[in-house]
Parts: C-alpha cells; sequence; structure tokens
C-alpha cells in the first residue's frame, strides 16, 4: 500500500505493506540509513526518530501510522538551530565512540531540550535511559546536553 | 521510487563512494587457517607486530598519497569500532610528514595484508603496533617531498627543512608546498629505515595532544556515516537467516510455503553450514530472501522448521555450572604454574582462606548487529563489512566461493562496535554466499538482535576456586588458583579441554604478587557453544575472583584492602614472564614487556589517592579497589557504591588510573577507559547468558540487558599517568575492563558487608 508523509519537511511515499515499521520504510525504502536498527523491539533507541516532534522508536511504529504526519530524523535534524546545537556539543565533548546510537541519542535529547531547555539531571536520565549506548558514552552524552542546554561550565 | 524520494537516498550513495575508495592492483593475500598464536618452533621467535601474520609494513608508496592540489590521503588498515583509530594512526604519519591536519584526508584499506601488513583489530594491538611504523611511514614521506625540493633548488638536503605542508629552503627563503612537490617525490626511492629522521617528542603537533576531533565525527552526529548495515547498492536484496538454534544441529526439514506468500519474500533456500569446529565458517540454516528487510523477517516467522540438535541438543548452563564447580573442588587439572610446594605451603599454614567465583557466559551484542554486502560480478566476489579482520573475511569468502583470495575484495565500512564479535567474519561469508544462491545479485544479510544473541560467539562460563594459606602474621605465604573454563580453541579444534596459552596469558598465569608458593591449576571443561573472545576476554573472570580473592583477605585478616594488595605487590620487581611459564606474553618480547610491578603499584597508589582512599563515608556507602595487569597496560579502579536498605545499588563515581605507556591520543584513551567502566559494570551487574536445551536463552536486549544512562556513574574520573615515549607502548582498548567488575564488587562488600562471589549482581542485593 501507499504511506504518504513529510519525512524532514519534504512529501514522500512508501509502498509497503501497512505493517512494515517506519525504520525500514526509511532505511531500505527512502535510502536514509541514518535512523539504525538495534533491537526492533522498541528497548535500545537507536532507531528514535521524531514524529509530529514527539520522540518515538521507528522500528516499533508502523508506516502506516504515520500517514499524513511529520518525521524528523537524524538527516533533517540539522536544519533546526537547536539540531546543529546538540550535533556540535556532541563533536566539541567527543561523544561518540562507534558512533552506531549516537543518531538515536541525538534525536532523544534534542525532544528533550524541546521540552525542558534547562534539564536537571534527573530530567536527563528519564529523557536518554530508554538509549542505549553500548561503548558507553553516557558522562559524554550528559555533558554535552548541559552544554547544548547553556549550562554554565559545561562547555568542553 | 518516485524522484523525490531519488534525491533522498542520493546522498547516503555519495558518502559511501567517499568513505570507501577503491583500491586497484590487489596483490596475492596469505590464506591463513585459525588464530596467530605463537611463533612457529623452527623460526628465531618475533615479536609485537613482526610476530603478527604479514607482519608490519611501513612504506609511503602504500599508505600516503599527495595531490597536486597539496591533499594528503592517508590510508587506515586497522577498523575503526569507537576506539578512534581512522583518527589517531594518520595523526601519526601526519605529524612526522608535518602534514597540515586540515589537507589531510582519511581512506580506509580493504583486506589485503600482503599489501598493508596484519589488519586483525583485536587484542589492543593497533597504536602498540602500528605507532612505529606509522612514524617510519610519515618521516620516509617527509624526506622524499624535502628530497625533491632539494633537487628542484639545486641545494643540500641537509639545508631544507618541513613545515606544516611546506618544505622550505630557509638560506635563500624558497618554499616549496606539497603538492608542487608530490609528483618528483613519488619518483625518489624511499629512503631506508637507517636513514629516517624522526622528530622529538617535544616537536610533536598531533601526537599526545589533546583533542576531540574525529575524522567521523561530523558523518557520525548528522547520520552519514556508513556501518556494514547501511550499505546500499542498486539492485540490493535483503536476507535474514534461519540458523540451527544449537552448535552442530542441522535442519531436518523445511516447509517455506507460507514463507513465500509473505509480500515481498523473494526467494527460501538452505544454506549448508560448516560442522563444529566451524571457526569463522557460517553455521547454515534457510535463507529467507525478500525486497526489503521486514519482509525477510516476516518470511522468516512463517517458515516451518524442524532441526536435528545432534550431541549439544542438552547443554544446560545451570548444569553444567555445578560440572565445572566440582572440577575446581578436586586436583588433578592442568598444571600450569608451580613455584615452591603449594600443597605444603596449605597444610601448614596458620590460617587457610578459600573462595569460589562464578561468571556466567557473556554476549558481545555491539549495538550493530553482524551485517555485510556482497555482489559477485565477472567471477569476483566484493563486500562490504564491519568487519575487524578483513583478510581472514577475505580468505574465508575465497575458500567457500573456490575462489582465489585476489578474486575476493573485503571493503571495511565502520563497525557499530566490535567488542570481538566481528572478528569473526561467519556473516560475511553468508552474504557472499546468499549472494552466489542469488547469481551474483548485490545482497545484505541482516542478523537481527535475536540473531546476535542466540548465534554469537559466546564469551566461556567460568567456575574458579582460589585458595590462600596464611602464616601467624597474616603474610599470604601460599596462593592455590583453579580456573575451569571453555576455551575458544573449540571453534578451530575438534573438543579441546584445556585453555590455550593466549587465555592462560590473559590474566591467569601472571599473577604478579611476591607469593613464595603459588600454584595455577586448569581443570578440563568441553565446550558446548561457539565459544569466541570477548573485549579483554578471559581477563574478565580472571581479575573478578583474584580482586575480590584480595579484598576478602583483607577483609579476613582485619586490613585494608589497599595495603594488602600493595603487600602482595610486594617490592618493586620486573616479573619475566618466561620465569612464570607465560608462553605468550600478549605476543611481546619478554625483555621489552616484563610485568613491572612498580607500574601497577604506582596506578594502585595514583588512584586511591584521587579517589581519597580511605575517607568517611555515610553508612551504605563504600569505596572498592582493584588492580589488573593486561594487554601490556597497567590499570586501577577505585569504584564508589551506595546500597539502601531495599538492596537499590547506586554508582555514584568511579576512578581509574591507568598506565600505558606514551598516550598517543590522550582523550581517545579517556574515552575508552570511561567506555570500559561501563562496560564492566554492565556486565558485573547485568550480564547473563543462559542456554537450556542446546539454547541461549535470552532473545532480546530486555533479555541481555546492558547498562543506561540513568544506571551509570555520574562521575568517571580517568587518571593517565605521564605519558612516557621510553616505555613500550600497551594496548589501551581493552584493560580498562578487568578491574571494574571486582572494584565494584569489593566496594559492596565495603558498603554492606556482603560478598558477591557469582556474576551478575542483579537482585542478590535485594
Amino acid at each position: 500500500m501507499s504511506n504518504s508523509f513529510q519525512l524532514n519537511g519534504q512529501a514522500v511515499t512508501v509502498e509497503a505493506t501497512a505493517d512494515t515499521p517506519l525504520l525500514w520504510a526509511l532505511r531500505d525504502h527512502l535510502g536514509l540509513t541514518g535512523t539504525k536498527y538495534g533491537c526492533g523491539i522498541g528497548v535500545c533507541g537507536a532507531c528514535t526518530v521524531h514524529l509530529d516532534g514527539q520522540p518515538v522508536r521507528a522500528c516499533n511504529t508502523p508506516v502506516s501510522a504515520v500517514q499524513g504526519k511529520r518525521v524528523t530524523t537524524i538527516e533533517g535534524v540539522s536544519a533546526t538551530a537547536l539540531g546543529r546545537k546538540v550535533q556540535q556539543a556532541w563533536l566539541d565533548h567527543g561523544v561518540a565512540q562507534c558512533g552506531y546510537c549516537q543518531a538515536g541519542q541525538i534525536m532523544s535529547a534534542c525532544a528533550l531540550l524541546k521540552q525542558a531547555p534547562k534539564p536537571s539531571d534527573t530530567q536527563i536520565d528519564q529523557a536518554m535511559s530508554g538509549n542505549v549506548c553500548r561503548c558507553g558514552t553516557y558522562t559524554r552524552i550528559r555533558a554535552a546536553v548541559k552544554q547544548a542546554a547553556g549550562a554554565p561550565g559545561a562547555a568542553a | 521510487m518516485s524522484a523525490g524520494e531519488q534525491s533522498l537516498a542520493a546522498p547516503a550513495r555519495r558518502s559511501f563512494l567517499k568513505l570507501v575508495p577503491g583500491f586497484s592492483g590487489l596483490v596475492l593475500g596469505v590464506g591463513l587457517d585459525g588464530l596467530p598464536l605463537l611463533a612457529q618452533a623452527a623460526d628465531a621467535p618475533k615479536f609485537g607486530g613482526d610476530g603478527m601474520p604479514n607482519g608490519l609494513q611501513d612504506s609511503p608508496l602504500t599508505f600516503v598519497a599527495i595531490g597536486r592540489d597539496g591533499t594528503v590521503s592517508i590510508v587506515v588498515h586497522r577498523s575503526e569500532m569507537g576506539q578512534g583509530i581512522r583518527t589517531s594512526l594518520p595523526r601519526v604519519v601526519a605529524d612526522e610528514l608535518e602534514a597540515d591536519w586540515k589537507r589531510v584526508r582519511v581512506l580506509q584499506a580493504p583486506g589485503d595484508e600482503a599489501r598493508f601488513g596484519n589488519q586483525d583489530t583485536d587484542g589492543s594491538r593497533s597504536m602498540r603496533h602500528w605507532f612505529d611504523p606509522m612514524r617510519r611511514c610519515g618521516a620516509a614521506a617527509r624526506q622524499m617531498l624535502e628530497g625533491a625540493a632539494a633537487a628542484r633548488w639545486g641545494v643540500p638536503v641537509s639545508e631544507v627543512r618541513t613545515e606544516l605542508h611546506r618544505v622550505l629552503h630557509p638560506a635563500s627563503r624558497r618554499s616549496l608546498g606539497f603538492g608542487e612537490l608530490a609528483e618528483a617525490a613519488a619518483a625518489l626511492p624511499v629512503p631506508g629505515r637507517d636513514a629516517l629522521k624522526f622528530k622529538s617528542a617535544d616537536k610533536f603537533r598531533y601526537i599526545g595532544k589533546q583533542t576531540t576531533q574525529s575524522v567521523d565525527g561530523p558523518a557520525i552526529v548528522t547520520g552519514k556515516a556508513v556501518y556494514g548495515a547501511d550499505l546500499q547498492l542498486p539492485g540490493l536484496v535483503h536476507a535474514v537467516i534461519a540458523r540451527p538454534p544449537v552448535l552442530g544441529g542441522k535442519l531436518r526439514s523445511v516447509d517455506s510455503s507460507a514463507a513465500l506468500k509473505v509480500p515481498g519474500v523473494l526467494k527460501v533456500f538452505e544454506l549448508p553450514g560448516t560442522p563444529p569446529p566451524s571457526e569463522f565458517q557460517p553455521i547454515g540454516g534457510v535463507v529467507v530472501v525478500a525486497r526489503d528487510t521486514w519482509a525477510a523477517i516476516q518470511g522468516r516467522k512463517a517458515l516451518k522448521l524442524e532441526w536435528d540438535d545432534g550431541v549439544h541438543g542438552s547443554y544446560d548452563s545451570a548444569a553444567y555450572r555445578k560440572t565445572l564447580e566440582a572440577s575446581v573442588q578436586q586436583p588433578g587439572g592442568k598444571v600450569l604454574r608451580d613455584e615452591g610446594d603449594t600443597t605444603a605451603a596449605l597444610a601448614g599454614a596458620a590460617r587457610r582462606l578459600q573462595a569460589e567465583y562464578y561468571v556466567p557466559h557473556l554476549a558481545h551484542a555491539p549495538m550493530e548487529p553482524p551485517a555485510a554486502v556482497a555482489r559477485i560480478v565477472g567471477g569476483r566476489c566484493e563486500t562490504w563489512a564491519p568487519v575487524q579482520s578483513p583478510q581472514a573475511a577475505r580468505d574465508r569468502v575465497a575458500k567457500r566461493l573456490g575462489l582465489a583470495a585476489e578474486q575476493v575484495t573485503v571493503n571495511v565500512t565502520l563497525l557499530g562496535g566490535g567488542f570481538g564479535r566481528k572478528s569473526k567474519p561467519d556473516f560475511v561469508v553468508e552474504a557472499a554466499l546468499v549472494s552466489q544462491a542469488m547469481d551474483g545479485a548485490p545482497v545484505k544479510v541482516t542478523w537481527t538482535r535475536e540473531d546476535d544473541l542466540q548465534h554469537d560467539y559466546f564469551h566461556t562460563v567460568s567456575a574458579q576456586r582460589l585458595e590462600a594459606g596464611l602464616d601467624a602474621q597474616g603474610q599470604v605465604t601460599a596462593w592455590l588458583h583453579r580456573s575451569a573454563e571453555q576455551t575458544f580453541i573449540s571453534i578451530f579444534a575438534p573438543d579441546p579441554k584445556q585453555l590455550h596459552p593466549i587465555e592462560i596469558g590473559l590474566g591467569l598465569i601472571g599473577l604478579p604478587y611476591a607469593i613464595p608458593n603459588i600454584r595455577i591449576e586448569n581443570p578440563a571443561a568441553e565446550a558446548h557453544s561457539r565459544v569466541g573472545w570477548l573485549r579483554s576476554v578471559n581477563n574478565i573472570q580472571h581479575a573478578f575472583a583474584t580482586q575480590s580473592f584480595v579484598a576478602e583477605l583483607a577483609a579476613a585478616t582485619g586490613r585494608d584492602p589497599r595495603d594488602m594488595l600493595l603487600a602482595l605487590l610486594g617490592a618493586d620487581r620486573k616479573i619475566d614472564p618466561v620465569a612464570i611459564k607465560d608462553g605468550w606474553n600478549h605476543g611481546e618480547s619478554p625483555e621489552r614487556y616484563p610485568i613491572d610491578t612498580g607500574r601497577l603499584r604506582r596506578v594502585v597508589e595514583r588512584v586511591t589517592k584521587e579517589a581519597s582512599w580511605g575517607r568517611k563515608l555515610p553508612a551504605g556507602q563504600g569505596l572498592g579497589l582493584a588492580a589488573h595487569y593486561s594487554f601490556v597496560t597497567y590499570v586501577a579502579a577505585v569504584v564508589q557504591v551506595g546500597v539502601d536498605a531495599k538492596g537499590r545499588l547506586t554508582i555514584p563515581r568511579v576512578d581509574v588510573a591507568v598506565d600505558c605507556g606514551a598516550l598517543v591520543n590522550p582523550d581517545r584513551v579517556r574515552s575508552q577507559i570511561e567506555g570500559a567502566v561501563i562496560n564492566g559494570l554492565s556486565q558485573a551487574l547485568l550480564g547473563e547468558v543462559t542456554f537450556k536445551g542446546g539454547r541461549a536463552q535470552q532473545e532480546n536486549l530486555h533479555q541481555y540487558e546492558l547498562l543506561r544512562m540513568h544506571q551509570a556513574p555520574r562521575e568517571i574520573r580517568v587518571h593517565l599517568m605521564a605519558s612516557n615515549y621510553d616505555l613500550p607502548l600497551g594496548g589501551v582498548g581493552e584493560p580498562g575492563v578487568p578491574p571494574i567488575a571486582p572494584a565494584l564488587c569489593n566496594a559492596i562488600h565495603a558498603a554492606t558487608g556482603k560478598r558477591i562471589r557469582q556474576l551478575p549482581i542483579r537482585d542478590q542485593l535485594a
């Protein structure tokens, strides 16, 4: 079936079965591979994207459920000032090791900062605990989120 | 696809072309069976990078290209899996070359060890083995540029020097850029090793300097970085494989009629496997090829499969644990090290203490599960894969397809985590075989997380028993360590039952304590799953047991654990690995790399000072210490914990001190240690794979849990010992892991009085 939605500001249509997860529509049909597969059951966060501005897991969001909605992926998040600020903070702190989970981390961080521009450590824990980093970059992720939030003393 | 979709797809394709350059003129690769083990007896022993298969290369003609525009291209032949090697090694070359880092681009080598030297990115060896060759490479290239400039100006080469991408002749105030000299320089002979002139360390621009710059950073944060799972090719089809759930299992029957009705499924067929020991070859199964990954997964779900489980179908890890634990109760195991008379010393000891430790199977669980792309065109197979061992992948693909190695190209993508899993290229061979079955069409084989966890090369399960004899003054006079573990040699040879010298050398035989009577034994154990090496490997269990036991001895004798540890280390000395029967010594020269107990002592002193060891903490809080030498690097850790009345654990802070010799890229040393802390805590708190009916019981990350942000320490303080280029380089990727689990358990003991002797900790504190 045809599934049409707004992807990073552009209208797209994907021919895929209704149950096809948005993740595989993005990766296999639209060639946007920044959104990663990590578990397929919504527990690792590597596939985090924004659906109408809210963070969701693309691996358990059927493509038919995003019909007519706005989807933002890591490839599109640079279009916002907040996205660029977060990406720069990630670079300044040398957050990434293998980098595979970092697209999802950045999408979760952007969603957090939009909702809570000056997040507390507890808010960071809550917003980011759905994103696993097997390389173990959590302390740098926390520091980068704080820098992006403009916290004093958070610069790398 | 609409035009709009095409334009969205295009950037990924372009960045892939940029990342993976084509290499022509491939020369014959050397086929290797099994592991690089010990130097062959008949040869003079070779150590370090020289002792690795296909050794070292250092020619600038292999690793450096300079364009007319002055762009310097540096080839990295090691795999990037988060350790930063694609940044760190080129910065070494660029430094000796006096290149401007802004004008350097990095190219990734395909698997071709005859050309590039050894490419096995494991064993914490990339910088340790390649720092010197890459310096030689950069220095040789610089001297060729200087030679070309001197010839052009008609002046002695001794009058010219190089500074930041230009060769200068100060006397005549002339200068030429690298681009202007590149062609003439390339025509000159490569200077011999004796003719090379190196920078002194105080002149380094990039080596040893603090920076968070990474050549892949910008692509990673914008989603453009290309991992193995991300490869796109025109006409690509997608495959998943139903593999036999038990080691050595075979397909009895498959009914694929329902699978073939799943929309998008193109083909279902059987993939013959290699029976154990299957080494790096696929274990076979039933392949489902589809238009997209989701259809392939749905198709696989619809298969009706019956398996013959074979001899390992009864493997039950709970029952097996009893077998292992019984085996460490009895003498009779292989004696690995025997100094003094441990039996007599224990019998005559004023006091004897003993403890047993258990560590379960663990999984690698890289964030990117194995994935590979392959196509076969004109009798040549080309693959793209996130592999730690591209030459091994090339050889295995060639063998299975009946091709010569030079007919196989293995392009190395970024790795979404490796941890040792991706040094076993079975998944690359699978992709090649599926492409072959699809008449050479480009195919991507994706491992789902379930595949990854159930068909891993698992970290061995282990049971260990330690016993110490103490004299009337509380000094340890005898030490007996029995460790029963499955050997990873079981993937290479039929039914081995003893540990290999490599596994023995990973934190078991090298006990660096000044104890007159030491005996280390290895009871036999059989493997019942594919066993493989996982980041820091056998050190995981060996450090857990020995460093927990040291703290137990301290507690039993009423001493401070730090005092006990330092007393056991004794007077500073350099232990000859040969004298303690370590036949491996990490592949390094025993003269150059003895075990230096002074360096271990100093990291213990540093970390305890930094962590304010001995400070008064509120009830329910504690500090734990552990120190461990591995991969020729010295590491000590202090973990701080709090445990509340309900047994809820918090870990506010971890301090780690590291002595790895010189610090070539200090920020990446720090980041590796930070990651090792999380890795060690994750395994200690949560990591466990269990088997029942021969099958791994954990299906996904909700059952094989990894540490998350809210469980991680808020503070990880890494204390790097002063960089010292006179010391031989140590490894960095792995040695941070081993001390973390015992330091954590020692902290829990300090906080609660409860001693953890089996991992994972999970709900043992409740």
